[in-house]
């Protein structure tokens, strides 16, 4: 190697130079990210007030400004974006307001560079795999405290104000320390769903109770046709059905000692009991779809929209995701979980709660006009939008204009969550314990393919309960 | 050499090594580091607590689970595709019947080699696509359809094959080998080529059937590419995540069904890390899966050590 070496002006000046370009390189790069964020986090706090700020008036509360311009970006996932686009036509014929629209599964990887420069969107649908955690922005100080929208008099009837038009309790899932920083805006509703056009033609009846729900399985399986059928790959679906049971049969008190960590929440409670050997039945009795304990959610609720089986289990994202698969006729139907005997809600009674968070940054460049947008969000109109592009529920109460017509499923939605009233219930311990809810799920796995009796299962999920409840992170979580 | 080339050498050195440096070897630190802690992943708020997490991981039934079901798949993945990568590139490169001294492979060998190159070319990603279809559970399925046609399977009780304690792990390896067999079929094939014939000539002058020439000629000569396929085959047997976390039966998150039969270790950590949110445990088990990489490796190269011959 020596004989190339060449030491002179020339040489040592193409050796530094590469070495300092290569060092400069590695300082630059961080040092840039460094004072871009400080420059951006110095002048970004007071920056929106001045130009997007309009007149307020009886109709525009928050003064957004004609003219100005929104940022909106949606998750473009189950529910797709076109609600959003559907939404923005109408803010810029009301409003004047013109909006630039992403729709993105990529949230984490569009946003976050954005919040760290100090220059995010105005409205976010924060949701999907890959969103970011509402929990971490708040903590970094990037969410608006809603309440000024909640607060704010409503579209529908400006007596009102906007929090006392939503349905109780959705916006709890949204609350950080006690403010709302994320609105969930989609109502989601559990259970069974089946086919209007195969019970017309079969004569079954909607099923009230177990009993009557395993005739229309036994006659199902008669003709050839499976009766349950659950997305059995992915066990959380089963759960729906054997947790649902458990609610309905032992009250809230049932449902609570579970999400409590209770010592008795599965052994040595009659309602736990009751609602597994009613869902073994199923199994025992061979009135599962062939094959369906081994189905992605996709495989098997194609399956049932082949009329394969009589009943599925499912949340009311059901209806948009098979929106492909469903022939015309199908007549898709919600229905609440048929009642075992002796139990203490009515039939009525479903599982239902909100999701997908909607947020307003902090930082937003036009915050008016967000506050504006959120606040029609939550306007029957918008709401109605939502239901007809989405095929999926608001958190406004009574928030679809009758004379819409939806499609079936998202109707009989409707008309199961007005029958239920206050008869609601939610399960917690799928968000706050996640291990828990694992354990549960691969017992409810073992029950279904016949591996573990309903004893056993008991068994399982209690172990489940207590070894959570040693946890002293778990003393945290309560619920009344 | 002069002062100045060490600065030469260093200059150019510098740029590879820091990001090696900052990209590889500095994450391991912190994943250690972090091992040591209650971290949950999502802020930079967390407690020491010592050698905690270690001592909770040899307890964990599921992680322990996972580690036998790596070691499993580590004694029979690499054992099953080389012995049936050998055959065939035996084949398909000195199987054939000789003319007159001459040494070949079996009729079409030069097909064969591509048609058995085809799986390679997949992604993981959609070998599980593929394979969810041939195993799926209903009628639908490629193998229940077949034996439903067969009559072997009723079909009101088809296989659930992954749904099965006893077959979930053996399915998967199935894709693992039927993937990987045509890549070392190519790669023995390459070293078998560099074998001068006259060797095999000889063996046959001498008389030497077939299995003699493989197991005396062929064989020892391609120990090189043997050794190190069992390197690579065995890195896979540590991994097996894509396969896991997207055929198996769900466990809140990444497979690992029915009951944790088919998790590995990958799976568990990933479990951990992101969905319970016990992602200072998750590094624990990342720093075990770092060491058991290590030591396998070590004990891999040891084990095969030969004389080389040269040739």
């Amino acid at each position: 190697m020596g004989s190339t070496e060449h030491p002179g002006a020339e040489g040592v000046g193409r050796r530094d130079l590469i070495k300092r370009s290569a060092a400069l390189g590695l300082v630059a790069v961080p040092a840039m990210g460094l004072m871009s964020a400080c420059a951006s986090g110095g002048d970004s706090g007071s920056s929106d007030e001045g130009d997007t700020k309009g007149k307020t008036s009886k109709d525009n509360p928050f003064g957004a400004k004609k003219g100005s311009k929104l940022d909106v970006v949606v998750f473009k996932g189950g529910y797709g974006d076109d609600y959003a686009k559907a939404w923005e036509a109408d803010f810029d014929k009301k409003l004047g307001i013109t909006s630039t629209h992403t729709g993105t599964q990529e949230i984490t990887g569009k946003l976050q560079p954005r919040f760290n420069a100090g220059n995010p969107p105005d409205v976010v649908d924060d949701s999907g795999a890959q969103q970011i955690k509402v929990d971490v922005l708040y903590k970094n100080g990037q969410l608006l405290d809603l309440a000024e929208v909640l607060d704010a008099p409503s579209v529908d009837d400006p007596a009102k104000k906007v929090r006392d038009t939503l349905i109780p309790g959705t916006l709890d899932p949204g609350m950080q320390e006690g403010k709302v920083v994320a609105l969930n805006y989609i109502y989601t509703v559990w259970g069974l769903w089946y086919s209007g056009k195969l019970f017309k033609e079969k004569g079954w009846q909607e099923p009230k109770t177990w009993d009557d729900f395993l005739a229309v399985c036994k006659d199902a399986k008669s003709q050839g046709i499976g009766g349950l059928a659950h997305q059995g790959k992915y066990p959380y679906y089963i759960n729906v059905a054997i947790m649902d049971l458990i609610a309905k049969k032992g009250g809230l008190e049932a449902m609570k000692a579970i999400d409590n960590l209770d010592p008795k929440a599965f052994v040595g409670s009659d309602a736990a009991q009751a609602a597994v050997e009613a869902v073994y039945e199923v199994v025992e009795k061979g009135y599962l779809m062939p094959g369906t304990n081994g189905l992605t959610h996709t495989e098997s609720q194609t399956r049932w929209n082949q009329y394969k089986a009589a009943f599925i289990t499912s949340g009311s994202w059901l209806e948009n995701e098979q929106l492909k698969q469903t022939p015309t006729d199908f007549d898709m139907k919600f229905l609440p979980m048929p009642l075992l005997s002796g139990s203490k809600l009515p039939f009525e009674a479903i599982r239902a709660g909100s999701g997908e968070p909607f947020i307003i940054p902090a930082k937003a460049g036009n915050l008016p006009a967000a506050k504006e947008f959120m606040r029609r969000m939550l306007s029957k109109e918008w709401s109605t939008l939502f239901a007809k592009q989405a095929n999926s529920l608001t958190i406004l109460k009574d928030g679809v204009d009758p004379g819409v017509r939806l499609r079936p499923g998202t109707q009989s939605t409707v008309e199961a969550s007005k029958a239920a009233g206050d008869n609601t219930f939610r399960y917690l311990y799928t968000e706050w314990y996640s291990e828990m809810g694992t354990a549960i799920e691969a017992a409810s796995n073992e029950l279904m393919a016949k591996r573990i009796q309903p004893k056993e299962w008991l068994k399982r999920c209690q172990a489940a309960v207590d070894k959570q409840a040693k946890d002293p992170a778990s003393k945290k979580n309560h619920r009344d | 050499m002069r002062k100045g080339q060490y600065r030469f050498v260093a200059g150019f050195l510098f740029v590879p090594v820091a990001l090696y440096v900052i990209f590889v070897i500095w994450p391991y630190i912190q994943t250690f580091g972090y091992s040591l802690t209650n971290w949950k992943g999502q802020s930079q708020t967390f407690d020491f607590v010592g050698l905690d997490n270690y001592k909770t991981l040899f307890q964990d039934d599921v992680f322990l689970k996972a580690i036998w079901h790596n070691i499993l798949f580590l004694i029979f993945i690499p054992v099953i595709t080389i012995l049936l990568a050998l055959f065939f590139a035996f084949m398909l490169n000195a199987g054939g019947h000789g003319r007159a001294g001459g040494v070949q492979g079996v009729a079409g060998s030069k097909l064969y080699k591509i048609v058995y190159f085809f799986p390679q070319v997949l992604s993981l990603a959609i070998l599980a696509v593929l394979f969810n279809a041939v195993y799926r559970s209903d009628g639908g399925g490629l193998l229940n359809g077949f034996l439903i046609k067969l009559g072997l399977v009723d079909a009101d009780t088809p296989v659930e094959w992954l749904n099965e304690p006893g077959m979930v792990l053996w399915a998967l390896m199935l894709v693992v080998v039927w993937h990987g067999v045509g890549f070392y079929l190519v790669l023995f094939s390459a070293a078998m080529q560099s074998i001068p014939r006259d060797i095999y000539e000889a063996a046959l002058i001498d008389g030497a059937g077939r299995n003699q020439s493989f197991l005396r000629i062929t064989l020892p000569l391609l120990w090189d590419s043997v050794q190190t396929a069992w390197v690579y085959l065995g890195i896979v047997a540590m991994d097996m995540f894509v396969l896991v976390s997207s055929m198996t039966q769900n466990m809140g998150a990444y497979g690992g069904g029915p009951d944790h039969h088919s998790d590995v270790m990958s799976t568990v950590m990933m479990r951990n890390f992101l969905y319970y949110g016990k992602s200072g445990y998750a590094c624990a088990m990342g720093v075990v899966m770092l060491l058991l990489t290590l030591i396998l490796s070590v004990v891999t190269l040891r084990a095969t050590r030969r004389e080389r011959i040269e040739y």
